[in-house]
């Protein structure tokens, strides 16, 4: 299949994108990855006029730590953030839900930077991105802003990012004890997206009872959404398996989900509850070390 | 709308025109006739069209060939040295870890990514590094098979 023809311009820099961006204007899309850019083009549900290959800008490949925060550069691969022994030691989750991406091939590829900013309601980094608290660092011709996850995620499809606007970094916190955080992911068995994928974060207090709980669960909804009710339910008590039984029995009102032909609304709100329950548990045990 | 480019595939550098539309997996196949390198889906799934971009195993339908300028590219044709086969290839032969043999260049150009970086792999492993190439004939039992005796022979 061949994309609609377009003009082909490679930026070297931040700066260099987002001028492009600016001139270019609607016509314009960022190429970083491919995966799912490139995918869309060829089936014509995608036509940009411009495309504007980031994938070779250095500046936004690397991760580093700096102290409670760990920054993830927008065209880290999938692949680096499976791997990397940064992110196995500040937030391992994170590797164990790359880990999960598609296949070995899209993840050698794959950015986070895309994942985020084409916000497809079954990717896995938005789930991560929500429940971790993380920041997206959007950045435009008047500079860098950050935007909390939780104003990040729309819509379908659809984030905060204002036009002329890139993603350049992506800020998670690095987990020390007494906080523990689990992905648990039902995937598709031929795409590999999440038919439903929930993400968990506990912290206890001294006296073993949680503190804090973000629950997030991307797949289910038209987009990703914090299960507020699970999460409520929890705090201040205590993390045993009855009590996190009990507050997952429901999670998600069929009437808010997704249906289609891999899974009915119905199914999808029984994963919910299923997936919620096995990600806090492993949640707690990780928040105890 | 041409954009010329400089590709070295298999270590020879070929210079082309190209339109930013022409996909890596056309360029190889239409262009320099290295048709070695299958398309099967060409929607992104199936790593028939797998081939190593700079090293790394890359489904050559989900990348255009204007990204390709200045790096290199090793297709199934290039493994082989001085007419020799490759001991992927080899083992893949003597295993018959194919049928038809549709998705076999893009198995082995993976599993050639994934043994630089896993010399020592479980069968767990190979199967999970092989889950971006599908095969619709052998069942994949022996190209596991193959792929393990390929990195004891290598
Ligand atoms: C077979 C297959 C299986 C997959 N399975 C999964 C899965 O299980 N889970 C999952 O989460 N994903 C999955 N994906 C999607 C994959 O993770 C993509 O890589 C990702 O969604 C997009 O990242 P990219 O770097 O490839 O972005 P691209 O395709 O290059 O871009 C995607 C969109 O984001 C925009 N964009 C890119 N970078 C930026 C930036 N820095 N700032 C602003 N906008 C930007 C682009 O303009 C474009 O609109 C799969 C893809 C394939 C092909
Ligand atoms: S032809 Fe490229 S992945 Fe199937
Ligand atoms: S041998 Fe026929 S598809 Fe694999």
């Amino acid at each position: 299949m061949i994309p609609n023809n377009f003009e082909y311009i490679r930026a070297n820099s931040v700066q260099e994108a987002l001028q492009l961006l600016s001139q270019k204007g609607d016509g314009a899309r960022l190429l970083a990855g491919g995966h799912s850019l490139i995918p869309a083009m060829k089936l014509r549900l995608n036509a940009p006029e411009t495309v504007i290959d980031i994938s070779g800008i250095q500046d936004l490949a690397s991760i580093h730590r700096d102290g409670g925060r760990l920054h993830i550069g927008a065209l880290v691969t999938h692949r680096t953030v499976e791997t990397s022994d940064e992110v196995k030691s500040s937030c391992p989750v994170l590797s164990e839900a790359a880990a999960l991406i598609g296949d070995p091939l899209v993840r050698n590829r794959g950015t986070i930077g895309g994942s985020l900013a084409h916000c497809d309601p079954a990717a896995d980094y938005p789930a991560l991105t929500l429940c971790l608290d993380a920041e997206i660092e959007a950045t435009g011709p008047s500079g860098s802003r950050t935007i909390a996850a939780d104003d990040f995620f729309v819509g379908m499809f659809e984030t905060a990012l204002q036009p002329g606007e890139m993603i350049t970094r992506v800020t998670f916190p690095v987990l020390t004890r007494g906080t523990g955080a689990a992905y648990e992911k039902f995937s598709h068995p031929a795409s590999r997206f999440a038919v439903v994928g929930v993400a968990a974060m506990v912290t206890l207090d001294g006296s073993g009872n949680c503190s804090s709980v973000r629950v997030a669960i991307t797949g289910a909804g038209p987009s990703v959404f914090r299960a507020t009710k699970v999460e409520q339910a929890l705090t201040g008590k205590a993390p045993d398996e009855q009590a996190i039984s009990d507050a997952t029995q429901d999670v998600a009102d069929p009437a808010d989900l997704m249906s289609d032909i891999s899974a009915s609304a119905e199914y999808r709100a029984h994963l919910c509850s299923v997936l919620s329950r096995r990600a806090l548990q492993r949640a707690v045990q990780a928040a105890r070390g | 709308m041409g954009h010329t480019i400089k590709v070295t595939v298999n270590g020879v550098t070929h210079e082309a025109t190209v339109e930013p539309r022409m996909l890596l997996v056309q360029f190889l196949r239409e262009v320099l006739m290295l048709t070695g390198t299958h398309i099967g889906c060409d929607t992104s799934q199936c790593g028939a069209c797998t081939v190593l971009v700079d090293g790394v195993a890359t489904k050559s339908c989900t990348m255009f060939a204007v990204q390709a300028d200045g790096r290199e590219i090793t297709t199934i044709e290039g493994l082989a040295a001085n007419g020799d086969l490759h001991p992927l290839q080899k083992a893949f032969w003597e295993e018959h870890g194919l049928q038809c043999g549709f998705c076999t260049p893009g198995v082995i150009i993976s599993s050639y990514d994934f043994l630089k970086r896993n010399p020592n792999p479980t069968e767990e492993e190979i199967r999970h590094a092989l889950e971006g190439n599908y095969c619709r004939c052998t069942g994949y039992q022996n190209i596991v098979k193959a792929v393990k005796k390929a990195a004891q022979s290598m």
